[in-house]
């Protein structure tokens, strides 16, 4: 169960828009932003509020990539798998991510839910490649190494 | 800003502005694009602020409105040059410091805006020559900026440097010099077609949902730049977003609509920003909502955030994904411009070819037409990016070859490898090889050499590229991006992965070419919407153009380009084995054995290519082949 | 308006949405998975290809048919790409299609050997995922379904319900209710008009056949059983009969080699549902509301009206359905030693419609603790059970049903059509000669096309606002506009499926027009054949009044829903 706050900040959301099919896009990217994540609870919740059914709104949610129902990291690491950073090796920036933080193709998450690595199509920061993108920060030209660094200071930085 | 209440009052702002900007002493124009951002811009331009509002000596300020920031400080969109970035740009000299550093802001302050001194080391240079202005740079001499005239110039936070630049005079134009009709004659005369990958006629798009008997019409933005590889609408939308809104407001005026839509994308972040701003701003200004400019005419924007969906380019699931729905395309009749937006007639086009509407009102199509060829007139925005030197956003008329594109502009391949092919068209093109490099880009021909010019994305591959990886690389985006819906593009692009992979692998077979072929048939043919339709292209591209390492993956399970993991042999020259056995140590499926003083051996039947034997020999005695 | 080309041949067209049913209209049976006349045109399985003049191909399901168009239905490539499509379908499929429920009567399955698709040169792939038994009507086989998404479109666009749709994307999309839960845990009314549009075995029947087999061979046990009026204008056709004939009398006969004891007619308790629901109404109506009142046989329009318009619940008909009225007294009937001959009484139902398995489970329907009738199975399992005990069917000699429930009147048999139940009900309020008065009714607009009927009928000097109404969504906009006091009735008939329980969700599927409109005319006819017109007019059920539920009605003919 979610405590009451969550449906207070939900309705605040709710309250910016109609209450029509269309907003449902627009409210849970509101809602992913506010909790990283949305939570479960909280779709049927929206979908009743803006007058659709709660299989309509799972249905949209599932089709777009960004949605999550499980909870993400604190920092959403983003590794750009567009063509440009394709050929100027993105993989094995996202290996070493992975092997850092002990997450794989199947698990996005770390256990302290301090990291979530994912792939992602295109930054459109191709001329930066291999780029990726923590949060809402672009990082530039990543290798490896790098991507190991950044690790540890945002680690750091979690830790203060 | 006050509301501008009439045409008049817009002419005399446009000229107070851009006067004010012409008799600045000075102006320091940081890059705040993406990528320059995400090389420390804003800390640059913060530094310079402070500079600017202590210095006592110069005056940099040129604010329209005395009160508020040091405005001889910019924040700009894109100049395209990422690869130099951060970049900053001096005026009115047009100085261009490349690879700024927070670091380098004094000096640049004390020397050159103060005392218009050159710091040479943060000049261009290039086969030894130095190039000072930004426009003598052959990455910016090669190209023909039209549509991108103001990324980089101005800063796109503020109206009052779009209003200085002239934007919304077009607007003005057409709300009181000409009707309607006039605007979408003007359009269909300069033959302006879509730039995001069609290359439909905007002025016929127009002319349809003005014809239709429904009156409730929307104008529709597509910035759902999904392709990968491609950036030009983002630059557009970072740094000159008053232009395509003004093309926008255009279309609304020219088709009887009220209402419309920008859909960005989410990865986007900083474009939905810049968007919002300029909408509130030219809202403010009385040149969007109620009666614009006094004349009568309302239209009102709206942004919406894509989730990540490329498929969601696609007109119809653009539309849907706005309606609150998954986003899949569906069948047509009826077309967009019947039935588009809340089943209304709808303009849909993209940024970039809005970006261009303003310009063709302004200086006439005969104008327009002379850019480019007969058949594509105009320009063309191009994401120039991989093994090429300078990568970045250009400008280019249609026409241009290829060549000139990546030898001229693009400084050639980098590192000095040998060219192998230029991707063109995302995922939905091909590949041009060596042969075809003198071919004129434009939309009919570059559609005879089976590719097409999509939204925009140059991705050049040298001869360090594997052309089947490549194409698996694409499958594998198609395949995820898929919606799921008509089953030879769902079940199609599966299994032509699975084919890829196998490949790739070493566990392809000759025959599976030809199901590779009679796949992409089918979904070529039979799928339900363009991109389902254009899935298999980079496979049928690469399958004519680079059959030979198609074959050898297959018959010698060998990958030519040295880049398919599982190809690869990783083997122990015996002359520099001292046999420490530390490859043996940190391999971790024992598949290297030795014996003290023997050289060291890998059993390739155990072996998974991880590469780790080759980072722990000190003697750099392991090799690949 | 305009002639178009098929194959070489010219055909006239005149109002054809598509070319698609053009094509068809020529006599050309162009295979598709995803088209359904009465649902939207969805695209997805690009079978109905056609090519024309300049080699360009394009679903004829989505095209409109213009004046001087050229088309080929056949050509090598069409051939070649239907061929791939199938196969490719099939590589996705669960194919273990010798043990599959739906196996003989898949159209995937049809259309694989129609093409000739003879090998899957692809590697299977479809995930495994958990098949869904939690509804007590049908079962959910997600590693079947193809993705047609007829199911979604039917259950969203026709039933307004929305219980499954599609979720995730690409390969990885399925049809599933929100967050995959189990389907009982949704908005779903049972109806099983998704199974009957499925066009494999992925959304099947929840069979009851098997206890019912166990019982009929238990001689402890006395099996009885009720056939309801639209079984018998649609099994027919199942052993090679004629579309929409009345088997009645064979369905009697064969219930009865399987072994049932008894085999009484629902019709029967239409006529009881007739009398209690008229007596309802006309006291509703002389106290003056409140309105409308509502129709209570269909289960999957209470159960609707339960989710998602709570408060018009009170105005829902508290009589029981035909169902459960026949199950409650041959129930009461049975607790007599004399009758049950010391055996235990298993009360079966044969029924048009998936919903009824539900039904029957239901707290407010059932006495003491006990369910009225035991087990429900569908017309397509009553079939299965007759084919799996090899009985000709088509040979057998008409047989009557068992007394005392085995007779109905012209108005209890009329219950399988939309409309029916109104009709039925107001019959009894006819005044004036019979027969004209009768037939006045039957054209006052209670009869025909469309979804919806409203029409006015006179009773005693006033005026009776009707209206008739099938399939959910129609339903809700009907609700809707009752609530915003758009629209105002005195009386209104709810049924769930389309054109009413012939086109039920347990009926034999693949009824394309002409099956529909024999099913109806099928028991149209029944009616004229029946010397008893008005329900209230049923002797037995009459006798009844005065012996077994005298002084009882409430507590054996009426829901104890609040």
């Amino acid at each position: 169960m979610l405590d009451s706050s969550f449906y207070a900040k939900t309705d605040e959301i709710l309250s910016r828009y109609p209450a029509q099919e269309r907003s449902l896009i627009p409210i849970i990217h509101e809602v992913q932003e506010t909790y990283n994540y949305i939570p479960v609870e909280l779709l049927p919740y929206i979908a009743k509020k803006i007058g659709i059914t709660e299989t309509k709104a799972y249905s949209v949610a599932s089709f777009y990539e960004r949605f999550s129902f499980e909870p993400k990291g604190k920092y959403i690491i983003r590794v750009c798998d567009g063509t440009a950073c394709h050929v100027r090796q993105s993989v094995p920036v996202l290996e070493r991510l992975r092997s850092e933080l002990g997450l794989s193709d199947k698990k996005h998450t770390t256990d302290d839910m301090l990291f979530t690595v994912e792939t992602v199509s295109c930054l459109g920061a191709c001329g930066l490649a291999p780029a990726m993108m923590v949060n809402d920060e672009v990082h530039p030209a990543m290798t490896p190494d790098k991507a190991a660094q950044l690790i540890k200071e945002l680690r750091e930085e979690a830790a203060k | 800003m006050k509301r501008i209440e009439n045409y008049e009052e817009l002419k005399k702002l446009h000229e107070l502005f851009s006067n004010k900007i012409k008799n600045a002493p000075c102006r320091i124009l940081i890059c705040a694009g993406t990528g320059c951002q995400a090389g420390g811009s804003a800390k640059i331009a913060d530094r310079f602020h402070e500079l600017a509002g202590d210095s006592q000596d110069i005056s940099i300020e040129f604010a329209p409105e005395a009160a508020g920031h040091p405005v001889g400080v910019r924040r700009t969109g894109c100049h395209g040059f990422c690869e130099m970035g951060p970049l900053v740009r001096i005026e009115p000299q047009g100085i261009l410091y490349t690879k700024v550093k927070p670091e380098d802001c004094d000096e640049i302050f004390e020397k050159t805006v103060k005392n218009g001194e050159l710091i040479h080391r943060l000049i261009y240079k290039m086969d030894g020559a130095e190039y000072v202005k930004q426009e003598e740079i052959p990455f910016y001499a090669g190209q023909t900026r039209v549509v991108l005239k103001n990324c980089g110039h101005i800063d796109a936070e503020h109206i009052e440097e779009a209003i200085a630049s002239g934007t919304y005079l077009a607007l003005a134009q057409s709300l009181f010099e000409m009707s309607p009709d006039d605007v979408i004659q003007k359009i269909l005369d300069s033959n302006l077609r879509g730039r995001g990958g069609g290359g439909f006629p905007a002025g016929k798009k127009w002319q349809q949902v003005a014809r239709q008997p429904e009156k409730v019409r929307y104008v529709v933005c597509n910035g759902d730049e999904g392709d990968p590889g491609a950036f030009m609408d983002r630059s557009i939308m970072e740094g000159d977003p008053h232009k395509m809104i003004e093309g926008m407001i255009i279309a609304a005026y020219a088709v009887g609509a009220h209402e419309g839509y920008i859909y960005v994308r989410a990865e986007y972040p900083l474009a939905v920003k810049r968007l919002m701003l300029a909408i509130e701003q030219a809202t403010e200004a009385g040149l969007l909502g109620e009666n614009i400019l006094g004349s009568g005419f309302n239209f009102t924007l709206h942004i919406n955030r894509g989730a990540g969906a490329f498929v969601c380019g696609e007109g119809s699931a653009l539309t849907a994904s706005i309606e609150g729905k998954r986003g899949m395309p569906r069948v047509k009749p009826p077309r967009t411009v019947e039935q588009g937006l809340f089943e209304k007639p709808t303009v849909l086009n993209n940024v970039e070819t809005f970006a261009n509407v303003p310009m063709i009102i302004k200086n006439g199509a005969d104008w327009f037409k002379g850019f480019g060829t007969a058949g594509s007139p105009g320009t063309k925005a191009f994401a120039l990016t991989g093994s090429v030197k300078n990568t970045g956003l250009i400008e280019v008329p249609f026409g241009i070859t290829p060549r000139e594109i990546i030898f001229k502009i693009g400084g050639g391949i980098r590192n000095d490898k040998k060219f192998k092919a230029v991707q063109i068209g995302g995922p939905s093109g091909g590949c041009l090889t060596e042969s075809q490099l003198d071919e004129p880009l434009d939309f009919d021909n570059v559609k005879k050499l089976g590719v097409i010019v999509g939204s925009g994305g140059l991705v050049v591959m040298d001869e360090n590229t594997c052309m089947v990886e490549v194409a698996r690389f694409f499958m594998e985006f198609t395949h995820r991006e898929s919606c799921g819906k008509c089953v030879p593009c769902r079940e199609g692009t599966l299994r032509m992965l699975e084919i890829l992979e196998r490949i790739v692998a070493g566990q392809g077979e000759m025959a599976d070419l030809d199901k590779l072929e009679t796949l992409s048939d089918l979904i070529i043919n039979t799928a339900l919407c363009g991109l389902g339709k254009s899935a298999p292209l980079p496979v049928v591209s690469t399958l004519n153009s680079f059959r030979d390492e198609y074959v050898a993956h297959i018959q010698d399970k060998k990958c030519p380009a040295h880049v398919c993991q599982k190809l690869k042999q990783y083997i122990i020259d015996k002359t520099k084995c001292k046999a420490c056995s530390k490859c043996a140590r940190g391999c971790p499926v024992q598949a290297i054995h030795g014996a003290p003083k023997t050289p060291y051996e890998i059993d390739q039947s155990k072996c998974i290519k991880c590469g780790a034997c080759m980072s722990a020999c000190p003697f750099k005695a392991i090799y690949v082949e | 308006m305009g002639v178009m080309k098929i194959d070489g041949y010219p055909v006239e067209f005149k109002d054809e949405p598509n070319v698609l049913s053009v094509i068809r209209k020529a006599g050309i049976d162009l295979p598709t998975l995803c088209y359904h006349s009465e649902l939207s045109i969805y695209g997805a399985c690009r079978l109905c290809n056609v090519e024309d003049d300049r080699g360009r191909i394009f679903a004829s399901c989505s095209e409109r048919p213009r004046d001087g168009m050229s088309i080929k239905t056949n050509t090598p490539r069409l051939v070649k790409y239907r061929r791939m499509i199938i196969e490719l379908l099939l590589a996705s499929h669960d194919r273990d299609c010798t043990s599959c429920v739906k196996s003989g009567d898949c159209d995937l399955q049809r259309l694989a050997h129609r093409l000739g698709v003879e090998r899957v040169s692809y590697p299977a792939h479809k995930g495994h995922h958990p098949i869904d038994f939690s509804s007590p009507s049908i079962v959910r086989n997600p590693n079947k379904c193809i993705l047609c998404g007829d199911c979604v479109r039917v259950c969203e666009g026709i039933q307004g319900v929305n219980a499954i749709d599609f979720s995730h994307r690409g390969t990885e999309a399925m049809v599933s209710p929100a967050f995959n839960k189990d389907i009982a845990k949704t908005d779903c009314v049972n109806c099983g008009q998704c199974r009957v549009v499925c066009p494999t075995g992925a959304i099947s029947i929840n069979t009851n056949i098997r206890p019912v087999w166990e019982a009929l061979s238990d001689p402890n046990v006395k099996v009885i059983a009720q056939v309801a009026p639209a079984v018998r204008v649609a099994a027919g056709q199942a052993f090679g009969g004629e579309r929409g004939e009345n088997v009645m009398g064979k369905i009697v006969a064969a219930l009865h080699r399987l072994g049932f004891d008894e085999v009484y007619d629902t019709t029967f308790g239409a006529d009881m549902t007739i009398l209690e629901e008229s007596k309802e109404f006309l006291e509703i109506f002389e106290k003056g509301g409140p309105f409308p009142l509502f129709t209570s046989c269909c289960p999957a329009w209470v159960a609707f009206c339960e989710k998602r318009w709570p408060e018009f619940v009170p105005n829902i008909s508290t009589s029981y359905s035909p169902l459960q009225m026949l199950g409650s007294v041959a129930r009461e009937y049975f607790k007599d030693p004399a009758k049950n001959e010391g055996k235990k009484i298993l009360s079966i139902a044969v029924m048009p419609c998936t919903a009824k398995k539900a039904e029957i489970l239901r707290e407010d329907l059932k006495r003491d603790g006990i369910q009225n009738v035991d087990y429900v199975i569908t017309t397509e399992e009553m079939i299965t059970m007759i084919k799996r005990a090899g009985i000709q069917f088509d040979r057998l000699e008409s047989e009557a049903a068992d007394m005392p429930f085995g007779m109905g009147s012209g108005g209890g048999v009329i219950f399988g059509n939309s409309g029916g139940v109104m009709e039925a009900a107001l019959r009894t309020l006819c005044e004036g000669p019979e027969r004209s008065a009768i037939e006045e009714l039957r054209h006052s607009g209670v009869r025909g096309p469309g979804p919806l009927r409203e029409f006015i009928f006179r009773y005693k000097g006033h005026e009776i606002k009707a209206a008739v109404v099938s399939g959910l969504a129609e339903a809700n906009a009907l609700l809707t506009r009752i609530k915003n006091g758009e629209s105002f009735y005195h009386f209104v008939e709810v049924m769930a499926c389309r054109r009413g329980c012939i086109m039920g969700g347990g009926q034999p599927v693949h009824a394309g027009v002409r099956t529909k409109e024999a099913r109806k005319q099928g028991l149209y006819v029944s009616d004229v054949n029946t010397q008893i017109k008005k329900s209230n007019e049923n002797p037995t059920a009459l006798a009844l009044y005065d012996t077994l539920i005298k002084g009882r009605e409430h507590e054996l003919l009426h829901s104890h829903r609040k």
